[in-house]
């Protein structure tokens, strides 16, 4: 008999978790629709995913096609943004770099997300001696500054856009584990946990299919303010010659070669350079508004 | 307060050997084999494995790694593939520099960064502090980099007020420091300002008002002083960004600091240098923390740190 009661209580408690939750999801985009700024920087990460997939049919000319009769052309109406040092239509190689940067920040991030989730829930879930080793090694990755760990990966993988994918994903790690632990430890403690682990619900259901969708809200904020890290720090990458190399039309890559030319031809290193500044205030921006909206808790 | 910095001092220790875990390891998954490579092409087997077995390559990991730990101590990180030197010396060379432009560009995070959010939080809602928080919303998303490029294009090339490239004079530092440190100013800035709206809120800052203190005590003397309290911690996660940073700027900026050491060093693959440069750039970030942590406790006694 008394088993029954539980489960019923439990469903009751799952049913009223569940339109709970709808209503959470309502007042957040009720708050995100007032915040104007946030609104401003969601469309700009829209218009450049857009750029991203239509890159092919709105481009008006090949990003690779070399043109040595029309070197380093100032802006015209031929080519919008002017050429580069081979005569490649920088409008051109900057919508088809569009698909590279942004590919580079969500696969680094999703990376960098999917192994510090997954720690961050371990720790936060099992604490004890399985806490401790893991935020030790989280603590570790925290204590390289800036991109220094990234470049170490590097050196040790060799420069390609993969490997700085790779490199920029494990620079994320500790941030998103260190979120995570938090939140699954405030949320372990909660009473429904409890209740389902009397049910009889495995580690894994507990984790994945209980704890984790409570403790999305930060982590979506967190993904997306790494978005705009992620991109800078992949530009950064390649500005230096240690991620994409020529002739991929890779922001950080074109500002590169444009500094060859600061003197003859500015224009070469600005448009890259608007063009990442814009993404990246787009999504911090974004994210600002994002974490206003679900956590605002985290605002400091 | 004693106690304090000897238990944190003693929390580093084991970061720091796991900063070095993680850098061997790291150069552990290097392909292709140092023996072979030093070696040269042609070499027969055995002078591989003589190599090999004078590089203690041969031995199991664990004691390769702590070999690599007890050298280090003493300031032995091996020599520079490239020029045969060792790797200390050639970093002690460029330290200095590195640290020189990171002391500029804090000056330049810190006295913009906070002089922007004192002028905000006093004029809220203002158009000063519009204008601040949008050039400070920017500030956070420009690459260095870029910036970098054209402040030496505006600055330098146009109005030739500053070298293009190099170190060593003032002159040289300006374009450098305002590189590096534009975008933690503006993470300082909205710090600083957040931190200052909420100090003026406190019932301690009404009871100044009412008893009739003027308007720059109360925000000097009451209100900065414990909205300051966040704002060092984030000052002081500013520096490892900058130590990071410094290795762009160091490219943008032509100027032989240890950021470009590394860069080189990874390009030509002078693998020990790279190993030295990443550990001792992390060691001095490590110390940062460790300061940084000591000066919170020391302005906000109230926090308990332990």
């Amino acid at each position: 008999m008394k088993p029954e009661v539980v489960m019923n209580n439990t469903e009751l408690n799952v049913n009223k978790k569940k339109s709970s939750k709808l209503q959470h999801w309502k007042a957040f985009y009720k708050k995100f629709k007032r915040n104007k700024l946030a609104l401003i920087g969601g469309y700009i990460v829209l218009f450049y995913i857009l750029l991203a997939i239509f890159a092919p049919l709105i481009s008006p000319q090949d990003p690779y096609e070399i043109d040595l009769v029309n070197t380093l052309q100032p802006p015209t109406t031929d080519h919008w943004m002017g050429t580069d040092d081979k005569g490649r239509d920088i409008l051109s190689r900057l919508l088809y770099g569009t698909r590279l940067s942004l590919a580079v920040g969500f696969v680094s991030v999703f990376f960098g997300a999917f192994i510090g989730i997954l720690l961050g829930l371990t720790a936060g879930y099992y604490g004890k001696w399985i806490d401790t080793v893991i935020m030790r090694i989280v603590d570790v990755l925290l204590a390289f500054p800036g991109i220094l760990l990234a470049l170490a990966i590097i050196s040790a993988l060799g420069p390609s856009l993969i490997n700085v994918m790779v490199a920029v994903g494990v620079f994320s790690i500790p941030m998103f584990a260190r979120i995570v632990r938090g939140s699954t430890l405030s949320v372990r403690k909660l009473e429904y946990i409890d209740a389902i682990r009397a049910l009889g619900a495995t580690d894994f259901t507990i984790i994945f299919k209980h704890i984790f969708p409570n403790i999305l809200s930060p982590v979506i904020v967190q993904a997306t303010l790494r978005l705009a890290t992620a991109i800078l720090s992949a530009a950064g990458l390649s500005f230096l010659g240690l991620g994409a190399q020529p002739p991929s039309p890779e922001w950080g890559a074109m500002l590169s070669s444009g500094r060859d030319y600061l003197f003859s031809a500015p224009h070469i290193a600005l448009f890259p350079g608007i063009a990442i500044s814009t993404l990246v205030l787009g999504f911090n921006v974004f994210g600002d508004g994002l974490r206003d909206a679900l956590d605002p808790r985290m605002k400091k | 307060m004693f106690v304090f910095i000897v238990r944190r001092i003693l929390q580093t220790i084991p970061v720091l050997l796991g900063v070095s875990l993680v850098v061997f390891l790291i150069m552990q998954m290097v392909p292709g084999d140092p023996a072979t490579l030093l070696a040269g092409e042609g070499a027969t087997k055995e002078t591989i494995e003589m190599i090999r077995h004078q590089l203690g390559l041969d031995r199991p990991i664990l004691y390769q790694y702590f070999d690599y730990v007890i050298h280090a101590v003493q300031g032995d990180f091996g020599e520079s593939l490239r020029s045969s030197r060792p790797v200390l010396d050639e970093i002690l060379v460029r330290l200095p520099i590195t640290l020189e432009l990171a002391l500029a560009s804090i000056f330049i995070t810190v006295v913009l960064g906070m002089v922007a959010g004192i002028i905000s939080a006093t004029k809220q809602y203002s158009a000063a502090d519009i204008s601040i928080m949008i050039v400070a919303l920017l500030g956070i998303s420009l690459p260095s980099f870029w910036l970098g490029l054209m402040l030496i294009y505006f600055f330098s090339v146009n109005l030739q007020w500053f070298p293009v490239s190099g170190w060593g004079t003032i002159n040289h530092m300006i374009l450098p420091a305002i590189t590096l440190g534009a975008g933690g100013a503006a993470i300082v800035a909205r710090m600083t300002r957040s931190s200052m709206l909420e100090v003026v809120r406190q019932d301690y800052i009404r009871t100044a008002k009412a008893k009739g203190l003027k308007e720059h005590v109360i925000i000097y003397k009451h209100g900065l002083k414990n909205a300051l309290i966040p704002v060092i911690t984030v000052v002081g996660l500013q520096f490892g960004a900058l130590l990071g940073g410094t290795v762009l700027t160091e490219s943008v900026f032509a100027i032989n600091g240890l950021g470009r050491l590394i860069v080189d060093a990874i390009r030509t693959r002078d693998l020990p240098m790279v190993q030295g440069g990443v550990l001792i750039a992390s060691v001095i970030f490590v110390f940062m923390n460790l300061a940084v942590d000591v000066l919170y406790r020391y302005f906000n006694k109230r926090i308990d740190l332990n």
